[in-house]
This record gives structure tokens, C-alpha cells and sequence, in this order.
């Protein structure tokens, strides 16, 4: 006979039981964006004692001043510290995100539970309104919101929660479709749950894994909205500052100082795949048991 | 004293592509208090709907009552509202489904899952809630329950879980286990083990139930009485030891026969029912299960409705049962 020994399963191997918690940590891109995350979140608390000037004063002598010691990513257009800025401008643009998706969420959540539970010709309203504003391009119809109520970053990121919430809504719609036919459902209601107590109790929660994801998701698609609004002058208006906007002021003076154009953009890039690629992290950890081969 | 769950001529439809399906035709038997009755018949017979009927479940499917009466503890459940209903689910009547994988809410430990039925219905502190899904954890006999309770449904095995599914249901104490095939989806050794448990605590609570099944076996263990459906009727109702003595309709017959336990008794193969059951939108004219009947007389097995009589056996439903009184009865002898 050979010696084969049989191959031991990888000691990084986690029991079937393991937590999400767990298996989150396990993944590594997952983790390192939310540590990266994690620290962009902290300086936008943090602002006031991290950022090295402030992000409102100017100095007619230090325009478009390239990087060094004070001026850590050199000075904008008006003499303004680019690092400050950013750090400040995080603030902005994560709390405008997160306004979008908890509006898209308001929205789309209760819709979603509705349509998938009750089914029938309520499902089929839903739904076809949905459809009909999914088939309009997001950004477009953001422009069109904001054209009609003002710009302003709130109006703009109102528009972006209204434009994702059929995102929302589809998803959420999708799984309470499948919970619905659960044996558990039938059986929560034959030991005498309501329809809304069956909703909150026993539809939600199983609904919650897809519904993570997407909001997830979703986070870095309105921040990458929000930048692209307030580039075009419709999100913050001056002298706030976000990163989109803060992209959009440095763009024309490309030319004589880079850097700030090159910060901000990198900034967005990274916040965007961090929530992304969180959102896969969390896609492969919510199922309760690891696939075979993960 | 009055029978603690009567139907009378209950009546369930679904809309098809067929039209309205009559599932459920008139259907009417007691379950008296204290007593364990069976419901048998193959898969589509009816029996299944019409549990759920009963306490008002089939809504959500698509069918509807369209007739007849069910009567639970003096109250009338058919036309109750569902705020009404929702207070006896549960409460006054247990319900164990077929399928204990999944029939748990795999977002909650299984102590949550009892705690939150005796909460609803009790309006009892949390804390003591908990006690009680321990408790009944421990009733129904699963080992170290109290740290089992925070283990949630997939660390459990079919047999743990149906468990887990009866301590709920009984969890309020009901007056009434409706049962829909429990013991169907397990292992033989854990079917025992489940109807002993089931049986057990009948005895210790004086609870009625009612048990959905297709499995003779089954009956044989635990029945005191039995009604035997077909085609969405019923076909013949007796006390248990005269229905395996002495069945009165063929259908019956036809499963005790196809029974190992009989069949090996009588030194033969089981036999199988020629056939399956019609579909609803098709029963044949006369009685219901002619086409698969080896009694059957063209005729008047083949014209009209059979009633169902009541002799001194019990209730019966078909037009030559005297005359095949003793061929039936041969047919399953020992």
C-alpha cells in the first residue's frame, strides 16, 4: 500500500457551526476593506483633531501650493488645505450616503415586505412602478429630482434614496417571496401570529441576509452618486465640501496641481470598492453554512 | 357533554384552471374530549385541507370554505375573524406540521421560538416565558434542555426538531393537538419514539387529538377512533378495534391489505391498491373510489351519490357494504 496520508481539511477550516461573525473575519479582502473603512469613518468623527488646518481658511499666498510638510496634499485654487478638506469632506459625503440608503431603505423595505407577503394585484402595482423607475438611469432621474427641488446636497441625496428604493424593494421583495412559502410562516400562523406580528417577527429577520448586502452595496453607489451630483454642482454647494464637489473644484486647475485632483479621486475609488467589496464579504458569510470548497 | 370539535358538512374549494375544486366535500365528524381520533387516506384524499379548514389556515392558499360548520369548545370557527382565531391558535389548539426541518424559524434559537407562543397568548414576563420553553423542552424529553434552548433549529436533528414543534404547540397547554402527519418525514425508530411521546403526553394532559396520517401502523398505536377518507369524503368512521376487524368500505380494506404488519399476519405480500386517487376536478360518478374498487357492480356503484349510513359498526359509505360484510372482513382475517 502507499503512505498516502489523508489530507487533513486546512486548519483555517471553520466548523459548520461557526458564526457570520466568524466567517466575516476569516475573509480577508472583506476585512481589510473594513478596517480601511473603519479608519475613513473614524477621521470623519475625528475631524476637528486630526485635520492639520482649517478646511474653510484660505491663504492668498499659498494657492495651488504642491505638497510638502504643510500642506500635506498641497492647496487648492483659493489657498485651502486639500488634506483638511478631505478629511472634513468625509463627514459629508458618508452622512449624505447614508441618507440616501436609509431613505431608499424607508421606502423600499416596507414596499418590498408588502408586495412579496400580500402578493396579488397590490404585488403587481408595485412591482410595475418599480419597473418603470428602475428602467429610468439612476443619475438621470437624480438630475431631474434635483432640477425640480434645488441644489442642494440633501435635495440631491433625497433623490438618490428615491431613485435606489426599488433596488431595495426588489430584493427584499424577492426573499419575502420565498420566506413567505416557509413552513415555519404556516406554522407561526397556526400557532396564532398575525399578519403584520408573521411580517416582523418571522419574515424580516429571514429576509435580513440579501437585504445587508444590498444596502451595503448600495452605500458605495450613492457615494459615488453623491460625488458625480456634486461635481456637476448640483450635491454640497460651496464653501461646504465634499469629495465630489472637492473633485469637481480641483478638476480645472489639472494642470498646474494634480494632486488634489488625483486625492480626491482616489479617495471616492477606495470607499466605493471598500463597500463593495464589503458586500461580498458579507454575501459569502450570511448563509449558515460555508460551501464546500469556499 | 359536547364533543369538544365538531365538523358538520364542511366544504372547501379551490379555484383552478378547472374551476372551483371541491377538496373538501362535506365533511363531518366529532372529536370528542380526551380522545385520540385518526383521519386516514392516501395523499389527496383531503384530509390535510381539511385540518387547516378547520382552524381557518387555507385562506392564505387560495381555498375557501364555501360550507358547512366547525364548531370548537361551543364556538363556531368558521366565518371567526382572524383576531379571534389568532387567540385559540395556538392556545386552545396546537398544530404539529409534516415537515420538522422546516418548520422552525431558522432566525431564532428554538427557546425563543416556545417563548415568543407563550408570551403571545399568556401575556407572561419574558423571563418567565423562557422558563416555561424550558420547561416544555423538558417535557418533551430532550436532555440538558435549558442549554439546548439557546441552540437554534438547524443544530438539531428531524426528530429533535419535530420535538421542539410539539413543545410548542402544547406549550400553552391547548385543549386540542391537531397533528398533520408528524411522525411522516422521520426515521421508523424516531416515528415510535415521537408517537409515544405524542401518546404520553395525551394521557398526562387529557387532551384531545387529532392525527393526520396515511400510515395504518400509526393508527393501530395510538387511535381510539377512526375516520377514513376518499376523495374528499368520508368514507367510513368506527372505533379502532372494529375497524381492523372488521372494515366496512373496500378503500379500507384495501389498507389493511396493503399493510406488511397485516399482510405478514396472514402470510402474504401486502397488497397494493390498483390505481391511484382521482384528481378533484375528475371524481367519477357514483362512488368515489370504483374505479379502483375489486367489489365494484356496474351500476349501482357507477350511478347517483353513496350516502354515508350509520350502522351498528359506525359510519360507512357504500352501497354493497352489507352485502360484502364478510368477504371484507375475510379479506383481512388472520
Amino acid at each position: 500500500m502507499s503512505t498516502t496520508t489523508i489530507e487533513q481539511a486546512p486548519a483555517v477550516a471553520l466548523p459548520p457551526t461557526s458564526t457570520f461573525f466568524q466567517r466575516f473575519c476569516r475573509n480577508r479582502t472583506a476585512m481589510v476593506s473594513a478596517i480601511i473603512l473603519a479608519i475613513i469613518v473614524l477621521a470623519a468623527i475625528f475631524a476637528p483633531y486630526i485635520a492639520p488646518h482649517d478646511p474653510a481658511k484660505s491663504s492668498l499666498r499659498a494657492i495651488l501650493k504642491p505638497p510638502g510638510a504643510v500642506y500635506w496634499l498641497g492647496s487648492d485654487d483659493l489657498g485651502r488645505d486639500v488634506a483638511s478638506r478631505l478629511i472634513f469632506a468625509s463627514r459629508l459625503s458618508l452622512v449624505a450616503s447614508v441618507q440616501a440608503v436609509a431613505i431608499a431603505l424607508v421606502i423600499g423595505l416596507p414596499l418590498g415586505l408588502i408586495a412579496g407577503y400580500v402578493g396579488g394585484w397590490i404585488d403587481t402595482i408595485i412591482s410595475r412602478f418599480n419597473d418603470a423607475l428602475m428602467s429610468f438611469p439612476a443619475l438621470i432621474l437624480a438630475v431631474v429630482i434635483v432640477g425640480l427641488m434645488g441644489p442642494s446636497l440633501s435635495n440631491a441625496m433625497t433623490a438618490i434614496g428615491l431613485v435606489y428604493a426599488p433596488r431595495i424593494m426588489r430584493v427584499v421583495r424577492g426573499s419575502t417571496l420565498s420566506v413567505r412559502e416557509e413552513v415555519y410562516i404556516r406554522a407561526a400562523r397556526a400557532m396564532g401570529c398575525g399578519d403584520i406580528r408573521i411580517i416582523a417577527l418571522h419574515v424580516l429577520p429571514n429576509v435580513m441576509g440579501p437585504l445587508v448586502v444590498q444596502a451595503t452595496v448600495l452605500m458605495g453607489q450613492a457615494l459615488l452618486a453623491e460625488a458625480g451630483l456634486s461635481f456637476l454642482g448640483l450635491g454640497a454647494q460651496p464653501p461646504l465640501a465634499s469629495w465630489g464637489a472637492m473633485l469637481g473644484t480641483a478638476f480645472p486647475y489639472m494642470q498646474q496641481s494634480p494632486v488634489p485632483t488625483i486625492a480626491s479621486g482616489v479617495v471616492i475609488s477606495v470607499t466605493v470598492l471598500c463597500f463593495n467589496l464589503i458586500g461580498d464579504g458579507i454575501r459569502d458569510s450570511v448563509g449558515r453554512m460555508r460551501r464546500a470548497g469556499d | 357533554m359536547d364533543p369538544l370539535l365538531s365538523l358538520k358538512d364542511l366544504t372547501v374549494q379551490f379555484p383552478s384552471t378547472h374551476g372551483l375544486l371541491t377538496v373538501v366535500d362535506k365533511v363531518s365528524f366529532d372529536v370528542g374530549r380526551n380522545e385520540v381520533v385518526c383521519v386516514v387516506g392516501e395523499s389527496g384524499s383531503g384530509k390535510s385541507v381539511t385540518m387547516q379548514a378547520a382552524v381557518g389556515l387555507v385562506q392564505t392558499k387560495g381555498g375557501r370554505v364555501t360550507g358547512g360548520s366547525v364548531r370548537f369548545d361551543g364556538q363556531e370557527l368558521v366565518g371567526m375573524k382572524n383576531r379571534h382565531l389568532n387567540r385559540i391558535r395556538g392556545n386552545d389548539i396546537g398544530f404539529i406540521f409534516q415537515e420538522p426541518m422546516s418548520s422552525l424559524n431558522p432566525a431564532y434559537t428554538v427557546g425563543e421560538q416556545i417563548a415568543e407562543v407563550v408570551r403571545r397568548h399568556r401575556g407572561v414576563s419574558r423571563a418567565e416565558a423562557w422558563k416555561r420553553a424550558v420547561e416544555m423542552l423538558e417535557r418533551v424529553h430532550i436532555a440538558t434542555a435549558a442549554a439546548r434552548a439557546h441552540d437554534y433549529p438547524h443544530q438539531f436533528s428531524g426528530g429533535m426538531r419535530q420535538r421542539v414543534m410539539i413543545a410548542m404547540a402544547i406549550a400553552c397547554d391547548p385543549k386540542l393537538l391537531i397533528a398533520d402527519e408528524p411522525s411522516t418525514a422521520l426515521d421508523v425508530t424516531i416515528q415510535a419514539r415521537i408517537l409515544q411521546l405524542i401518546k404520553e403526553l395525551q394521557t398526562a394532559s387529557g387532551m384531545s387529538v387529532l392525527f393526520i396520517t396515511h400510515d395504518l401502523g400509526v393508527v393501530a398505536e395510538i387511535a381510539d377512533r377512526v375516520v377514513v377518507m376518499y376523495g374528499a369524503q368520508v368514507v367510513e368512521e368506527a372505533g379502532v378495534d372494529a375497524l381492523f376487524a372488521t372494515p366496512r368500505h373496500p378503500y379500507t380494506t384495501g389498507l389493511l391489505r396493503a399493510m406488511p404488519q397485516v399482510a405478514l399476519e396472514r402470510g402474504e405480500d401486502p397488497v397494493a391498491i390498483p390505481g391511484t386517487v382521482a384528481q378533484a376536478h375528475a371524481w367519477p360518478a357514483g362512488c368515489r373510489f370504483n374505479p379502483r374498487c375489486e367489489f365494484r357492480e356496474d351500476g349501482p356503484c357507477t350511478t347517483g351519490q353513496v350516502q354515508l349510513v350509520r350502522d351498528d359498526h359506525g359510519l360507512v359509505r357504500c352501497i354493497r357494504a352489507d352485502a360484502l360484510r364478510t368477504r371484507l372482513t375475510q379479506a383481512v382475517a388472520a
